[in-house]
């Protein structure tokens, strides 16, 4: 007897729901109900296959059961209330603005693993972005490197398989000052879990071979039970591989890793909150190595018409990677015959489990041979495991006993939608008093803020990551005049002359987050984050008008209505810029449950929005990067700078009370940045850097350090919305919408025609003396800091 | 007449070797290098190699390009460097020997220098070695590298007529070179060291700029003859100006680690 048959058919309420606990299916009432009617209609009990293969496909890792159910929203505003109801979130936003937006240059859009859009003639690009926040938060190392594993799957499963050129990763982490006797118990110190999340990504993206060349960190107390890990994978696809087409009597062959115990229930444990009964065995075990020879062969395989369909193991195991597969055909699958690491496993362990490096490939029988060979001439585990059928069920056989039946139906699309109550209430937000300082103080207050934990250099991480692995990071994470300066790159951009001979064009990657908004007003927050994302992308070369997006949230437990009520608001942000910008999303991901309990008291992580950009650059030579490059050019600021301190880093270093977040005049926005890149693109732009965190200030003083160059600046002549806005308020305020812009003398007459009837200003020029200064004589302040001391400032924080 | 013959020899291109395995990386890079330099390259794993053995006698130019050769397990390069010994070491000797270029590039240094192909390809027994980097961390940067000569003239093919400082770009964890006293004197008495670590004026440099401490700042050795060549830094991720991180190079186009290439084609025509 090799499987065990539940109990399920009598069952009641109370017990379904216990057996659910028990077996960390992570099914709710209803949807244990409904599981039960379908076995009662076939007057029978499932085997303990069958119930974990449906707790694996309809966990919310794989079904986004929240984004995709049913909505009860209730706006108050203004004392006012207004309800609003959702059969579809992500459907009613999200890909609702993709599909009203219908670009031609979108090749597949959220369907397959990863997002594809044109790239030329012959190739496209596809972008993912996954997250993987709860192993990472139990086993750092292993958690992380097996959350960048993954999303390179992803992106070797897209249609037939893309070739990576470059990753990214995002991290939120608790604050690495915090006392030991802060961390909860069970769980790793923050410091120590940014420490193991790092090495974790570098062993595995190193060892591919893929660069990782964009990121950013973000720290807050918030954050110390649940760090956030998103992976990103950027890879290249010829156009005449971007679908699958399964056939009945096509083969089921699994290839790479070998099966075993680790990442049992990884799905389903990433939908219940953690705490310190955890169980680390719900984490992957990863080894690049044997991922880095499936990538190496699976593309000879698929230049080779050798397969029709490929898809990743990823949550689920087999169990999601066969059964999307063959949810048109039906597949019969002998698990005996999966290759595992060591003996001893049932066979529900072996269908569920999430062991890493696996793929799944749909053969033509004709082809049998082929295949296996080119696997084992260097060295690959291949083995047929199973075989599409036409009689749409899933049929799982061990040693010749039938141990699970059921229709591929009920399985995919027999989840019952849930309905959930959400609610938001708009927060009365007031100015700040003025914020009046000296120069002394503002002197110390602008180090301070470039030492900020959120503002301060990263090279303790990008220097440990390939970022140059492939030769084609032609703009890179940091930059700067010559190789001992560097200041951070606004994007990466990757040229992809190894994989498309004598091609000029270049791919963008960027992006865009700030969770300290979304304490405030997550609209807000994902409005900051989307145009972030644009803008940074636009500052090194990119056509806003080639620009896709990917969506990752990363929320707290969606079953309390103002959680979800804010991811509601979120939403529709995404919906209302996406049309407004003429971007469209492309693909996304949800996390939820981010939350932990200590001593009966629960926390939930602040809500984080990643918003990941891909452009794509006709000439790979008009990319600028954002250092200053020569002495006498004038500086110009685009965009005007408001009063809104808000959530911005100095509010949070001066404990500044009240403040606007950030807002956004979408249209003026739209036209500024395409204003931006027409003045790239005729080659008038010297230096560019946007500014978002820590504000003007800020990026003037990482553009002059990574240069080499001082700067002088009138920040009288920096045009504000407000002119009782003191000196602080404008140089750290952080609205959107603002680029830095450097331009030769010879050029500043037709760089500012283009920007005629916007708001902009020339504030100043690159100076020879290597120090930035600043008057205003308005404020009765003239300050002088060399940019040396500036750089310094900027870089000691983050040197463990 | 002449001018015909000229042109089938042009005609005829040089062919490349780059070896590969389960962990190697730089590959494609470093045949986009050698095929802008006019060669025809294969990428090929060594099962085809061991299989075949003769197959390496047949290359012009050998490379062993950079990665993490399964997994970098036990050391780094370690396991890549028996296998080749091994299993092929008669025919890689007989290339070295033959005074055809070859070329190890970071890992594949590594591998060089494990085997013993450096820096004595005669005696072929590790002497030296690569070791975890002073920071313990790997490490990946823009670095200068003093080109060594001896009376105005490179000891290595690999590195005529390049400027007295280039930069190149560094990704190592183990790249920092080891040999006892006597090794190392006799590596300098012979001039075999190619690369050094230095400051953008070519003077002794500290860390960063000087990535992993290595002995006497090595970054690049090769043998006696100058026809094996060894370096930790990445030649092969600069062969355009663009690839820079400041956009530097010559001929307005092209990055010095082309030119390191060019030497081994042009040295062979």
């Amino acid at each position: 007897m090799n499987v065990n048959i539940i109990e399920i058919i009598n069952l009641d309420d109370k017990q379904l729901v216990e057996l659910s606990k028990k077996n960390v299916l992570s099914l709710s009432l209803v949807e244990m109900k409904e599981v039960q009617k379908y076995f009662k209609n076939i007057k029978r009990n499932p085997t303990d296959v069958e119930l974990e293969t449906i707790a694996q496909t309809w966990s919310e890792h794989c079904k986004h059961k929240t984004l995709t159910g049913n909505i009860e929203y209730c706006e108050e505003k203004n004392g006012k209330k207004v309800t609003k109801k959702y059969k579809n979130l992500l459907k009613e936003t999200i890909f609702k603005a993709t599909v009203e937006l219908n670009k031609k240059w979108c090749l597949s859009v959220f369907k397959d693993n990863a997002g594809v859009i044109d790239f030329d003639k012959t190739n496209g690009v596809a972008f993912k972005v996954e997250t993987h926040n709860h192993p990472s938060a139990l086993e750092p190392y292993g958690g992380s490197a097996t959350g960048i594993g993954g999303v390179i799957r992803d992106i070797l499963g897209v249609g037939l398989g893309a070739k990576p050129l470059a990753n990214t990763d995002v991290f939120c982490f608790g604050l690495p000052d915090t006392k030991s006797s802060e961390v909860p118990e069970g769980m790793h110190h923050p410091k120590r879990i940014a420490k193991g999340v790092v090495s974790g990504v570098r062993d595995y993206g190193n060892r591919m071979g893929i660069p990782t060349v964009n990121g950013a960190v973000f720290f807050d107390k918030g954050y110390m039970a649940n760090p956030l890990v998103y992976c990103g994978t950027m890879g290249i696809i010829p156009k005449n591989k971007t679908s699958k087409e399964v056939k009945s009597g096509d083969l089921v062959l699994v290839v790479g890793g070998r099966t075993g115990r680790d990442g049992i229930h990884g799905a389903t444990f990433s939908s219940v909150e953690l705490d310190k009964e955890s169980d680390v065995s719900a984490v992957q075990i990863g080894n690049p190595i044997v991922e880095k020879k499936v990538l190496d062969t699976m593309l000879k395989a698929r230049d080779l018409k050798l397969y029709r369909g490929v898809t990743d193991c990823g949550a689920g195991g087999l169990s999601s990677a066969v059964g999307e597969l063959g949810e048109k055909t039906g597949v019969v699958v002998e698990l005996e015959k999966v290759p595992l690491k060591y003996k001893g496993l049932k066979p529900w362990e072996i269908w569920i489990s999430e062991a890493q490096e696996r793929m799944v490939f749909a053969v033509p029988s004709k082809n049998k041979k082929k295949i296996l060979d080119l696997f084992k001439k260097e060295n690959v585990e291949a083995t047929f495991i199973g075989k599409f059928t036409n009689d749409k069920k899933l049929t799982l056989t061990y040693n010749g006993e039938q141990v699970a039946c059921m229709e591929m139906s009920f399985l995919h699309d027999g989840v019952p939608k849930p309905t959930r109550q959400a609610v938001w209430k708009e927060q009365v937000i007031k100015k700040q008093s003025p914020v009046k300082v000296s120069a002394a103080v503002l002197s110390s207050d602008i180090k301070n803020v470039l030492a900020d934990i959120n503002v301060c250099s990263r090279d303790y991480i990008i220097r440990q990551y390939d970022h140059e692995v492939q030769g084609q990071t032609v703009v890179k994470p940091l930059q700067g005049n010559s190789i001992t300066n560097s200041g951070p790159s606004d994007a990466a951009v990757i040229w992809p002359y190894t994989v498309v001979k004598n091609t000029k064009k270049a791919i963008v990657l960027s992006n865009g987050l700030n969770p300290e908004y979304g304490k405030i007003d997550t609209y807000k927050m994902a409005a900051s984050a989307i145009e972030e994302a644009i803008r940074n992308a636009v500052c090194v070369g990119a056509d806003p008008e080639k620009i896709s997006l990917l969506d990752n949230f990363c929320w707290g437990n969606p079953n309390k209505p103002e959680i979800l009520g804010s991811l509601v608001r979120a939403s529709q942000a995404c919906y209302d810029l996406s049309k407004g910008f003429d971007i469209p999303f492309i693909s996304g991901k949800d996390s939820l449950y981010n939350e932990y309990t200590i001593a009966g008291k629960t926390y939930s992580i602040p809500p984080a929005l990643l918003i990941s950009a891909m452009g794509v650059i006709d000439n790979v030579g008009n990319t600028v990067t954002m250092n200053l490059k020569d002495s006498g050019n004038y500086i110009y600021l685009i965009g005007v700078t408001k009063n809104e301190l808000g959530g911005s880093v100095y509010a949070k270093n001066k404990n500044i009370k009240g403040g606007f977040v950030p807002g956004l005049d979408i249209k003026n926005s739209k036209k500024l940045i395409k204003k931006v890149n027409s003045a790239i693109v005729k080659s008038l732009v010297e230096a560019c850097h946007d500014c978002s965190e820590g504000g003007f200030i800020t990026a003037v003083s990482e553009m002059a350090f990574a240069g080499e160059k001082g700067v002088t600046i009138d920040a009288d002549l920096i045009k504000v919305d407000d002119n009782k806005m003191t000196l602080a308020e404008v140089l750290f305020s952080e609205s959107n919408t603002r680029f830095i812009v450097e331009v030769k003398p010879e050029n500043s007459s037709d760089f500012e025609k283009i920007f005629k009837g916007h708001i902009f200003s020339k504030i100043g020029c690159v100076s020879d003396d290597k120090n930035l200064t600043l008057t205003s004589k308005k404020s009765k302040i003239s300050i002088k800091e060399n940019i040396i001391n500036l750089q310094k400032a900027w870089q000691k924080t983050l040197q463990w | 007449m002449a001018k015909n013959i000229a042109m089938v020899k042009n005609m005829k291109k040089l062919k490349v070797i780059i070896i590969r395995t389960a962990g190697t990386n730089c590959d494609y890079e470093l045949q986009s290098a050698f095929e802008l330099c006019g060669a025809d390259v294969d990428r090929v794993h060594i099962n085809e190699l061991i299989d075949n053995k003769n197959k390496v006698m047949s290359y012009d130019i050998l490379a062993v390009p950079g990665g993490f050769s399964y997994g970098d397990d036990i050391a780094s390069g370690k396991i890549l460097s028996n296998e080749l010994k091994n299993k092929l070491g008669d025919n890689i000797k007989k290339f070295a020997l033959s005074k055809k270029p070859i070329i190890g590039i970071c890992n594949g240094f590594q591998v060089l220098v494990k085997m013993g192909l450096l820096p004595q390809p005669e005696q072929f027994e590790q002497i030296s070695t690569l070791s975890y980097n002073d920071s313990n961390k790997f490490e990946c940067r823009w670095v200068y590298l003093k080109t060594e000569k001896k009376n105005d003239k490179t000891l290595c093919l690999w590195t005529k007529d390049l400027p007295e400082v280039i930069s190149l770009p560094v990704a190592h964890g183990e790249g920092k070179f080891i040999a006892d006293e006597k090794i190392l004197a006799q590596i300098e008495k012979k001039s075999q060291v190619v690369f050094r670590y230095c400051d953008k004026n070519g003077a002794k440099a500290d860390y960063p700029l000087d990535p992993n401490g290595s002995l006497n700042a090595i970054a690049g050795i090769c043998n006696e003859q100058g026809n094996v060549f060894g370096l930790m830094p990445h030649p092969e991720r600069y062969i355009y100006s663009l690839q820079h991180p400041a956009r530097e190079g010559y001929d307005g186009v092209y990055g010095w680690g082309k030119k390191i290439f060019q030497n081994a084609i042009e040295y062979l025509k």
